[in-house]
């Protein structure tokens, strides 16, 4: 029998630690725009096409998660603890997923440009209602909150798991 | 080393000691707060007295009072559609498709400057025209421009602090006088702008007014070339000056005769790019470039369809400066980012409420015809 593999495949490595700095920088842009006027342009020029980056990237990671499961929790989770790593993971995929599209289908609802590149913008993918844009909006902001409390719950545990239970859990996906 | 005492099957470290294990519940804890501080001093929870787009949207609100489903400013308006015609004269200088032969479709809303959607028509109220090109390949460009040549002032926190100083004195229904002066005396530039605002003839309705987009642009040509723009619409009705009526006039009448003079005939303005020269302020919106530059007449914006809040697409549209086409660009001028920042508040605040019967009425609109 081989033995098993304890690390995440160097590609779901590299996509965990790209994507991580990459949301993390979205969810800082995100809430400095709204707070910023002089800033207010250039990084909504930023938030857009890494949005839409990161939906697109999202899709490649669970195709990759599908195709590379992950290495086995240490031995110190219990079972409960393992469900509910794997249903935070799946948050978070989830909220990868959603907040960029409820992004573009808000963006949409209010005719505003998502602009990738030059010329380069995507297709509006709702009707113009402003009832409907006002509704994403609100809802596109809850999302991010929950999805910044989803990390920091992600990273107090690992932090929790590497210092005071110390299990190893961060060599699984250690760079 | 010796085993801990009670240690499960799986092989567990060496239990921490007390203070250890203190000292490092302490580092998670700092490591999880200094987390949560970066993102709250990015989302500006640190820096409450900063002055951002939801109170600069407060401060719309507090001078005017809020009206559900109105813009916080030009609220009071009417929606417009037709075509711009471009001559090609402005290939050369920007390779936004817009600038190429040919027409493209766009819709607009004349409006007066200030929040309140019910004020009555007044010839030395700000007059505003909001505009939105749709190029064939799909991309917008949005301008708002108004019939003041120049701004009053060259910094978003100046405007915040002179909207303060404008509001009327409820007992004198005018400014404090002694506030603008406290102003005017903080703002020198503002006194300069005055003094051109109040130089340029006012002209008798929406029809024969100029509309000035009065921010600096760049406009980015196929090889490249950046060139320093500003742009206003020329209108192509005679000007006729507005006379101070003795009788009294309707409410909407400025309004009124607009939507008449749409339903005899298309109304035109010819779009002038002016073209700065090296020196020329592009970070100063209240400064004009001198009279001598180079004025490019690009194409002609034809309107020929005059519709009210409640049924125009144009309701429903954020006339935000800085909805750009690929080949046009913003430029320093700081009230550009602060513009799309307070606009994209506004229009925020008034999407998510229940719309009000406007102004003017479709029926006001028909009854023009």
């Amino acid at each position: 029998m081989a033995t098993q593999r304890l690390q995440f495949t160097a590609f779901s490595r590299l996509l965990h630690w790209t994507m991580a700095a990459m949301i993390l920088t979205m969810l800082c842009i995100g809430v400095a725009m709204v707070a910023s006027l002089n800033n207010y342009h250039v990084l909504v020029s930023i938030h857009r096409p890494l949005g839409i980056t990161i939906l697109i990237l999202v899709v490649v990671r669970f195709v990759n998660r599908l195709l590379n499961p992950p290495p086995p929790f240490p031995a110190t989770m219990s079972h409960m603890e393992g469900l509910m790593a794997t249903a935070s993971e799946f948050t978070m995929y989830g909220l990868m997923v959603v907040l960029p599209l409820v992004g573009w289908g808000m963006l949409s609802a209010a005719r505003y440009p998502i602009v990738l590149f030059g010329s380069v913008h995507l297709p509006f993918i709702l009707p113009h209602d402003v009832m409907l844009y006002a509704l994403l909006r609100t809802t596109h902001t809850v999302l991010a909150y929950l999805f910044f409390l989803t990390f920091i719950a992600h990273f107090g545990a690992i932090l929790f798991h590497t210092l005071i239970v110390r299990d190893g859990i961060l060599k699984r996906m250690a760079p | 080393m010796s085993k801990v005492p009670g240690a499960s099957a799986v092989a567990m470290p060496l239990r921490l000691g007390k203070a250890n294990m203190l000292a490092r519940l302490a580092f998670i804890g700092v490591a999880l707060a200094v987390v949560a501080g970066t993102f709250a001093y990015f989302g500006g929870w640190l820096t409450p007295n900063d002055l951002t787009p939801a109170r600069f949207t407060d401060v719309f609100e507090y001078v005017d009072g809020v009206h559900p489903g109105f813009r916080r400013n030009h609220a009071k308006g009417v929606g417009v559609s037709g075509f711009f015609e471009s001559n090609g004269n402005g290939v050369r200088l920007s390779r936004a498709v817009v600038f190429r032969p040919g027409r493209v479709p766009v819709i607009g809303r004349f409006s007066f400057g200030g929040g309140q959607p019910y004020v009555a028509d007044r010839p030395d109220a700000v007059r505003g025209l909001g505009l939105q090109f749709s190029l064939p390949d799909g991309e917008l460009w949005r301008t708002a421009m108004v019939s003041l040549p120049v701004f009053p002032v060259r910094m978003p926190e100046a405007f915040y602090e002179l909207l303060i100083a404008s509001k009327p004195d409820p007992a004198t229904s005018k400014p404090d006088p002694a506030k603008m002066e406290a102003f005017l005396a903080r703002h020198p530039e503002t006194g300069k702008a005055l003094t051109v605002i109040k130089g340029q003839p006012v002209s008798s309705g929406f029809g024969n007014s100029t509309f000035h987009g009065l921010n600096a642009f760049r406009f980015i040509n196929s090889v490249g070339d950046s060139s320093p723009v500003r742009w206003l619409v020329v209108p192509m009705q005679p000007f006729e000056a507005a006379t101070a009526s003795s009788t009294p006039q309707d409410k909407n009448y400025l309004f009124d005769a607009l939507i008449a003079a749409i339903h005899r005939q298309p109304l035109q303005w010819r779009l002038v790019v002016i073209i700065g020269q090296p020196g020329d302020p592009t970070n100063d919106a209240s400064i004009a470039w001198p009279a001598e530059r180079q004025q490019v007449h690009v194409g002609t914006l034809i309107l020929d369809r005059v519709e009210s809040d409640e049924t125009s697409a144009a309701t429903d549209i954020n006339f935000d400066p800085l909805v750009l086409p690929a080949g046009i660009k913003p430029s320093d001028d700081p009230l550009l980012s602060a513009r799309s920042a307070v606009y994209a508040q506004s229009f925020r605040r008034r999407a998510g409420e229940t719309k009000q019967p406007s102004a003017i009425t479709s029926a006001d609109v028909r009854k023009g015809d």
